[in-house]
């Protein structure tokens, strides 16, 4: 049995520099998947939509695009697993990316990024006589990871190169881990000293869009939050981001929960005046209507089951 | 229909008018709550992007503390309850002997987590097991003509296999339901499953005001008289940093953004004053009286 879908795709035409939704209806076999649907258009009803396709098996990475709203390859996703079945579906580029034709964006700053964080071994001490040799337990950890297609999904929905083109972005992040957590590789501190600035690892919200938009389970967002564990490890914890994170730990330990006056203060460090004066109109207006945070803060009862447990996990890392 | 009630930090400190728009609604619409006494923060992410397991054992804490007593959880806060969802779902899924290792260390406080307490935001409680019918028949006080936009905050809608969406389709429409059982008219818009910017506050505000701009100004072009989340967080920013974004794009926002329990209060008759609609940074009066409802 066929089933009829209407796609609405996105066009755009760089002659013009014109964008406008186009809406095709056709009969596709129920096993179809977006990009044979897509395919289908092209071969048979509109010979000018452009698409970039190639293995259709999720390994080349050629085909991601967003659909109803979120990235993901074209391959991979069957009409009937939709919403609606799969009889209206909205299709358009990967976001963060400019578009070069209909469903084609340009992919350079991508790639660049991923250039930008030396996506190769830099191993110390001479070369072994064959090849370098590393324990399978150390190289568990890395098997997601390398399962990266480099599709940019996962820079499609990256909610913080939405407003910041300068963030580096879950897949030059994750490639960075890869490296980072390679056992052979000796470069681990100096890798770590460039993602330490802006536009790095402490930028990322963790909103989960490239966890979730990740066609190959790299889940980029936990791998760069395992970064920002090895730069403090590594010494680097006077950056905004990281005294966040130790300062909440600290909170966290002593009264069991969140003390939102402490946190920014701790973050920020008490005579940093700059960021204190910044804060204080948000303050303000808070106090203004009743909704400042306690300045006396109590932990919750019994607070000290909960640095017992601090003490014991913190301990068995 | 009782639960545990995990209030959260931010329902207590930087949204003080959470906490009782929460109990009140929770009153009227038969859920029985019982406040969980020396429950911990589940630690937002934060911690556990330095130490998952600390964060697994302090959640596995919290559902023990329900578990004891024969209750499941109810949160108010999307971040609380996306991390509270993963913690359980590693819990069950990383085999018997991590949940025995994390055991453990609960037994020296006398505790033990069975796996069986689970945890669910009073969004999902209102669409499942209130059900709309229900909240339909409470509402006396229709908000016909209010353009209300959605917005989720991010652990409430990702990563879906941790929020048992397969099961509960409902679930990720759960806020626009709410919304038009209300009486209210939803304002759709792409932003309402995004990043509200929180937690990258005190690391980039640029980037975090940017994002609170976005959003508040594409809801506000499309027609939205207020915005509605089940996420404080999301509230601290999109309220409290509003006038900050409204700055950066020099022009006046002004988009009230209300917490889910006080559109729900609003809509069945409670009094606003008692729902706290006094003590946000935008003034909602406007809203008010578009539904002829006096400050």
């Amino acid at each position: 049995m066929t089933l009829q879908t209407t796609l609405r795709v996105s066009r755009f035409n760089p002659e013009e520099q014109r964008s406008y939704w186009q809406e095709y209806t056709l009969d596709v076999e129920p096993q179809y998947t977006v990009l044979d649907a897509l395919i289908k258009i092209r071969e048979y009803e509109d010979g000018s939509l452009g698409l970039r396709c190639s293995c259709r098996s999720s390994i080349c990475g050629s085909c991601a695009i967003r659909i109803n709203g979120h990235a993901t390859l074209a391959c991979k996703t069957k009409l009937r697993s939709l919403a609606s079945g799969g009889r209206h579906v909205t299709v358009e580029p990967l976001g963060n990316l400019p578009i070069i034709k209909d469903l084609v964006v340009d992919m350079t700053s991508h790639w660049n990024k991923v250039m930008a964080v030396k996506p190769w071994l830099q191993p110390q001490g001479p070369e072994p006589e064959h090849e370098y040799i590393a324990p399978n337990e150390t190289m568990l950890h890395l098997a997601g990871v390398m399962s990266c297609i480099m599709c940019g999904a996962c820079v499609g929905d990256c909610t913080v190169l939405q407003v910041d083109p300068n963030f580096l972005g879950p897949a030059a992040l994750a490639k960075a881990y890869r490296f980072v957590g390679d056992p052979r590789d000796a470069a681990g501190k100096e890798r770590l000293k460039a993602l330490n600035r802006y536009g790095g690892i402490w930028d990322c919200t963790r909103c989960y869009e490239c966890v979730q938009a990740c066609p190959k389970g790299v889940a980029p967002m936990e791998r760069i939050m395992a970064l920002r564990d090895k730069a403090i490890e590594v010494g680097f914890d006077n950056t905004y981001g990281a005294r966040h994170t130790i300062a909440f730990g600290e909170i966290l330990e002593h009264a069991g929960r969140l003390d939102e006056l402490r946190l920014p203060i701790k973050t920020f460090g008490m005579f940093n005046f700059i960021q204190m004066l910044q804060l204080l109109p948000v303050g303000l207006r808070a106090l203004m209507r009743g909704k400042m945070p306690p300045v006396f803060h109590k932990p919750i009862p019994k607070a000290e089951n909960v640095r017992r447990i601090f003490k014991k996990m913190e301990s068995k890392r | 229909m009782k639960y545990a009630f995990f209030p959260g930090c931010v329902s207590r400190g930087g949204c003080p008018e959470l906490y009782p728009a929460a109990l009140e609604v929770s009153k009227r619409l038969g859920i029985e709550l019982e406040e969980m006494v020396g429950a911990s923060c589940t630690g937002a992410g934060v911690l556990q992007e330095k130490n998952q397991k600390l964060g697994d054992t302090l959640n596995a804490r919290n559902f023990a503390l329900a578990e004891k007593a024969g209750l499941p959880i109810m949160t108010i806060c999307s971040t609380c309850q996306g991390v509270m969802s993963q913690a359980y779902k590693r819990l069950q899924d990383e085999g018997p002997a991590y949940l025995a290792e994390i055991n453990s260390v609960l037994a020296e406080e006398g505790l033990e987590y069975k796996g069986t307490s689970e945890a669910k935001h009073l969004l999902w409680i209102i669409v499942e097991d209130v059900g709309i019918e229900k909240l339909r028949a409470l509402v006396v006080r229709p908000l016909k003509g209010l353009k209300v936009a959605p917005f989720y905050g991010c652990y409430i809608v990702r990563p879906t296999k941790s929020l048992d969406f397969e099961e509960h389709p409902e679930r990720q429409t759960s806020l626009e339901t709410v919304i038009d059982a209300l009486g209210a008219e939803v304002v759709d818009f792409p932003g309402k499953t995004r990043c509200c910017g929180f937690p990258i506050l005190t690391i980039n505000e640029r980037n975090s005001v940017s994002m609170v701009a976005n959003h508040t100004s594409d809801a506000k072009s499309l027609g939205a008289d207020a915005m509605v989340t089940p996420c404080p967080l999301c509230h601290l920013n999109l309220d409290g940093y509003q006038p900050k974004a409204s700055a950066m794009r020099h022009t006046k926002i002004d988009l009230p953004i209300l917490h889910l329990p006080q559109l729900v209060g609003l809509a069945i008759g409670l009094d606003p004053k008692a729902l706290g609609l006094s003590r946000h940074i935008i003034p909602t009066t406007r809203i008010l009286s578009k539904i002829a409802v006096p400050a």
